[in-house]
């Protein structure tokens, strides 16, 4: 297919832009088939870039022979085009419509993409599953890594390469895929070196109406139990979803199968759900009344901050069981890549401080996130303004990056990256140049060559001049476990996502930009104290030597 | 001491209230002003203190097996419980600390025998440390359109002004004291602001006498002479602060607002804040969502919307940014006045100083302010915050609503405060604390025939003194966001919920980490690293000259390692977890350990 096919109008000149907190600007409007570009071609800091894929919905209105649409954008910016004449006005909407809906994920950007910088390091070939298994291996020998996912026929959201007890081989892993949600079998997601506990996650056991078993099953996950202990699984669902879940041939683990294990069961909310609360808290952040009681309100009934306190609580409840309780943990839900890898990675932050360096969290992203199977493809193809109905968008991964930012506002000194490291991940994972998030699994990543044909988010983002942009002023390595809290008061409206192109963001940026300055020039005296005490130093010796003769 | 009636009960345990599983145990001690909780661990001995005349509330559980809990409620929003093992000490504690808290005359107020080691001149001086002469000479007046008068000298036109006030050239005694009478309680027009660039000024007053249709030359004469100390300016703006249908009930009573045909050129304005019974009840529905134990989101986010409490802060705001709006972009003249002239009217004035003059953004400046609107004008301390056992009708937090205000405006403007949060909480437990002189009484009169002055001590060099702590490190006088005018956003998102002060108490919900605790260890450093940086190329040059000279130069050593050590966390509560399993994993006695 040619994307001409789809570009009726190619230009029109006299188009109107307005963008929230910037000059409106004239000029002409052009369409590629990648991107929407206004340019007045006077200044080019006037000059509008939109990628299609970042494009949620559109409006059109008219006035006259006036023509205005509203573009809706996945990071929730929402700007709009006046256009003369209704024929352009038409041929553009339509336009903009197909060409942010491709279907086809091979002729999205990032295959067309060609980075103007020199890739240094390969974001690639960064975090490859053998290299976090590397260090592991340092701690410990009972943890092994198995190819038996190598063509992904026993797992198909599974990496090729995953951990899982050493003395468990691979026949019993197969036995194992088939008692678990889309083959995800039991593997290990986070070993604690403090206690030698760990972290795993899976998906549902399908125990079905009449209390299936799998001995197998039992038998790996008591595997990871030192004699004597006891460990928690923790079901992200409620019990009574849980149970409806045996109807469908899902189910839960039974205490007479496990008596090693203790569950514990939360109530972190299923996709469908979390998407519309998406859809309520941006209509409210929106809303032009201006009446706080109608703001609260909203802000109340679009229960994003309770899905935020219960992911938070059961990543800490998880994370509890670990470093407090000395217990091993097996997290999963139903299919064991939504509410799953959001405990297991926050889990990961509290008590990990390597995963509170930038490129530690790039790793935790990495592993579980991308390799571990969440379906970024389908979760992140709509955002708030989609008017189509949700298939199976949800902002499962938005809601665990806004609990890490919870965390950082409590923790401000503990993170290596700030908080536009986690806003820049939110763009990406919705719509972006590189191929990072791409497909729903490595399996797909596989199959379309991502590595070989576009570029990595991290090969841009580990440049140091970019970097840079990513690092905490703040920051002084905290080798603790930070234990945030989750009460009502202690939670915050992300308003640099939600609020960014609602409100100038100018006192604020002004206010870090001081914080950097403060910061910065003490380390400028710092250098320059410490070169002059050498100076002095050197003087001392050399007067002492005059006078020594 | 009369009416203590049991100095001491031991094996108490005091309450956690985010984790109620852990429990201190020690022994409590009653004083003539503190109540103080020793821990019986032996090493630490950590001890809690508790001002009678922070306490507003005691309440006697009914017993249990545990024993008989009693819970204190403070004016600073911290609350305390206590488990007594005896039911008699229990009720003996209560009765003594119902008695203790409502002190009946100033007499008993803490103030009188709060005595920190400060010799008598200190003291005195330290009442010459805000001079509010100095502070309207820095506005600019008297000049040649404002004039001091002595018209109340004696007190004797309007009790609750203070003794000099500072009127429109113009206005003659006669005017003064005609349009006095025309005001509720006598409080004419008079100034609280003065714009030096555009010679706009804020003026204040009480209510008109108007009923529905009386008149007053001389009050009307007064207005007309605020509008003509305004000379580039054809009108002025009357704003009432009162909901119109209030304004309006008031003229039954022979009350009411000003007609704006009786009064040549001005505009009237309604802004609608609410009346302190309102914010009473309100700031009551917040702190019960404040107290709930483990409260859902929905729990917290519906409380608060029900309370009403962001939705009058906001109204507060924003009569102070019409009134700023007024004079900084309209050259405006503006007379405030609200029921009585003692509470809206002096959150609208001082909000709206704030906003257009960076002094009062500066500490002293912040001092100066509440000094002038609120101390000096007659704001009631001693029945808003219930310092003597009175009418519980009178207790509003209008104050606390004030500095709400300059918290909020904090939030969005980073770096336009040089003081910080931990200041604003400070003055706001000192609001309440009768320790220091400066907030009793309910005006200037009274607190001259109390002799305040004389016999306590001032705030505000306590705080000057201790000032390092106060700053806000973000704050440079030569920022833009330093200079000129605020103009806040009021969309409902930018309120927020205020936990710094409303659940200070509680440690475990606050960041465990501080940035401005951070910055200013930095900035600290930094002063250090400037001095060190001066001696040592003082020294270099110094050597420099005499090795030329080949002189023999002892040198001491540099003080190395004299680095400060940065530590932003509280560790311990740092690695603390919450409960977050609602007893799931902790409630497994079965356990094999």
């Amino acid at each position: 297919m040619e994307f001409a096919e789809l570009i009726k109008t190619p230009r029109v000149d006299n188009v109107v832009l307005h963008r929230p907190f910037m000059p409106t600007v004239e000029g002409t409007l052009c369409l590629t088939g990648h991107h929407l570009i206004l340019s007045s071609r006077q200044d080019s800091t006037e000059e509008l870039w939109l990628l299609h894929s970042n494009i949620d919905s559109i409006e059109k209105r008219f006035m006259g022979s006036l023509g205005t649409i509203i573009v809706k954008c996945k990071d929730l910016r929402i700007i709009q085009l006046d256009i003369p004449g209704m024929e352009e006005c038409l041929n553009i909407a339509s336009s903009i419509e197909a060409l942010s809906t491709l279907d086809s994920v091979s002729l999205m950007y990032p295959f067309f993409y060609r980075p103007m910088f020199e890739v240094i390091e390969d974001g690639w070939n960064t975090f490859l599953p053998e290299h976090a298994f590397k260090q592991i291996e340092t701690l410990t020998d009972e943890w092994r890594l198995s190819s038996v996912n190598k063509d992904f026929t026993v797992c198909p959201s599974y990496p090729p390469l995953v951990a899982v007890p050493k003395f468990i081989d691979d026949d019993t892993l197969r036995k194992v895929a088939t008692f678990r949600h889309a083959g995800r079998f039991p593997v290990l997601s986070y070993y604690h070196k403090k206690n030698g506990m760990v972290m795993m996650r899976a998906g549902q056991p399908l125990t079905g109406t009449n209390g299936r078993r799998c001995k197998e099953d039992e038998k790996l996950i008591n595997a990871t139990l030192r004699a004597g202990k006891r460990g928690y699984i923790i079901d992200t669902r409620t019990i009574n979803v849980a149970q409806q879940a045996k109807a469908r041939g899902g189910g839960f683990e039974q205490e007479a199968h496990y008596p090693q294990w203790r569950r514990i069961h939360k109530a972190i909310e299923r996709f469908g759900i979390l998407q519309e609360s998406l859809i309520k808290l941006v209509e409210a952040c929106n809303d032009q009344s201006h009446n706080m009681d109608r703001w609260l309100s909203k802000l109340e009934a679009s229960n994003w901050l309770t899905h935020v306190k219960e992911i938070l609580t059961t990543a800490c409840l998880a994370a509890q069981c670990i470093d407090r309780e000395g217990a091993s943990v097996l997290v999963h839900g139903t299919e064991g890549t939504d509410s799953t890898l959001q405990v297991t990675a926050l889990a990961q932050i509290i008590l990990d401080p390597g995963c509170r360096t930038i490129r530690g969290f790039q790793s935790l992203v990495e592993r579980e996130w991308l390799q571990a199977g969440h379906q970024f493809q389908q979760r992140c193809a709509q955002s708030a303004f989609s008017n189509s109905k949700p298939r199976w968008e949800a902002p499962v991964f938005l809601l665990f990056l806004d609990c890490v930012w919870q965390i950082l506002r409590q923790f401000p000194c503990s993170f290596q990256f700030n908080e536009h490291f986690l806003v820049l991940l939110f763009e990406h994972a919705y719509a972006s140049q590189f191929g990072t998030f791409l497909g729903n699994n490595a399996n797909e990543r596989v199959k379309l060559k991502l590595p070989q044909k576009t570029v990595s988010l991290w090969s841009w983002v580990n440049r140091p001049q970019v970097e840079e942009r990513f690092l905490n002023p703040l920051f002084e390595a905290n080798s603790l476990v930070i234990w945030p809290s989750v009460a009502p008061q202690s939670l915050l409206l992300w308003e640099g996502v939600f609020l960014r192109w609602n409100r100038s963001s100018k006192c604020l940026d002004e206010a870090y930009e001081e914080m950097v300055h403060i910061i910065e020039y003490n380390k400028e005296l710092q250098s320059k104290v410490n070169a002059l005490r050498r100076q002095l130093a050197q003087l001392e010796t050399e007067d002492g030597l005059l006078q020594t003769p | 001491m009369e009416h203590i009636r049991t100095p001491k009960v031991e094996n108490v345990r005091l309450i956690d209230r985010v984790s109620t599983r852990k429990a201190a145990v020690g022994t409590l001690y009653l004083t003539a002003t503190h109540t103080i909780f020793v821990e019986n661990v032996s090493d630490t001995r950590k001890e809690s203190w508790i001002l009678h005349s922070q306490v507003c509330g005691v309440e006697k559980q009914s017993t249990t097996a545990t024993g008989c809990p009693l819970v204190i409620r403070c004016k600073n929003f911290q609350v305390i419980q206590f488990i007594l093992p005896q039911e008699r000490d229990c009720h003996d504690v209560y009765i003594s600390l119902m008695r203790l808290s409502r002190p009946e005359k100033y007499e008993e107020l803490y103030c009188f025998s709060f005595n920190p080691k400060v010799d008598k001149e200190e003291r005195e001086q330290a009442w010459n440390f805000l001079d509010l002469k100095a502070e309207y000479s820095r506005m600019g007046v008297p000049n040649y359109l404002w004039q001091v008068t002595n018209v109340n000298r004696d007190y004797g036109v309007c009790d609750t002004y203070p003794s000099e006030l500072y009127v429109p050239k113009s206005a003659t005694p006669p005017i003064i004291v005609g349009s006095s009478k025309f005001r509720s309680r006598g409080r004419f027009p008079t100034l609280s602001y003065y714009c030096q660039d555009n010679n706009a000024s804020i003026c204040r007053s009480s209510q008109p006498l108007s009923g529905f249709s009386a008149r007053c030359l001389e009050d009307e004469q007064m207005l007309q002479a605020i509008m003509k100390a305004n000379p580039g300016s054809e009108f002025m703006y009357v704003v009432d602060t009162r909901p119109k249908l209030n304004a309006m009930a008031n003229r039954a009573a022979g009350k009411g607002y000003e007609n704006e045909d009786n009064y040549s050129n001005i505009k009237f304005q309604f802004i609608g804040i609410e009346n302190i019974h309102v914010m009473r009840n309100s700031l009551q529905k917040m702190l019960e969502v404040c107290e709930l134990k483990s409260p859902s989101m929905g729990d917290f986010l519906w409380g608060l919307e029900n309370s009403g409490w962001l939705k009058h802060i906001k109204a507060v705001l924003e009569a102070g940014i019409f009134i700023a709006k007024a004079v900084s972009e309209e050259a405006a003249s503006v007379l405030v006045h609200c029921s009585d002239g003692w509470d809206r009217t002096a959150q609208a004035c001082s909000v709206a100083s704030l906003l257009l003059d960076p002094y009062y953004r500066t500490l002293k400046g912040f001092m100066v302010l509440i000094e002038r609107d609120w101390i000096s004008f007659g704001h009631k301390f001693s029945h808003r915050y219930n310092h003597l056992d009175g009418d519980p009708k009178e207790v509003s937090p209008v104050i606390d609503q004030f500095i709400e205000c300059v918290w909020q405006l904090m939030e969005q403007f980073p770096c336009a405060f040089e003081y910080n949060e931990r200041f604003l909480i400070h003055i706001h437990n000192h609001i309440y604390s009768c320790q220091y002189g400066n907030f009793m009484c309910n005006s200037q009169k009274e607190r001259r025939d109390v002799r305040i002055r004389e016999r306590t001590h001032s705030l505000w060099t306590h705080l000057w003194r201790n000032r390092a702590d106060f700053m806000n490190p973000l704050y440079r006088a030569d920022h833009s966001q330093t200079q000129g005018v605020l103009r806040p956003v009021t969309a409902p998102y930018c309120f927020k919920f205020w936990r710094g002060m409303y659940n200070r108490f509680e440690k475990g919900m606050h960041p465990r980490q501080s940035a401005v605790d951070f910055l200013m260890a930095v900035k600290e450093e930094t002063q250090q690293l400037e001095e060190e940086l001066a001696t040592h190329e003082e020294k270099i040059a110094k050597l420099e000259k005499q090795q030329v000279k080949n002189n023999k130069v002892m040198l001491q050593p540099a003080d190395k390692g004299k680095h400060l050590c940065v530590s932003p966390s509280d560790t311990s509560v740092a690695n603390t977890p919450q409960d977050y399993t609602g007893n799931a994993v902790t409630r497994s006695p079965e356990w094999p350990t």
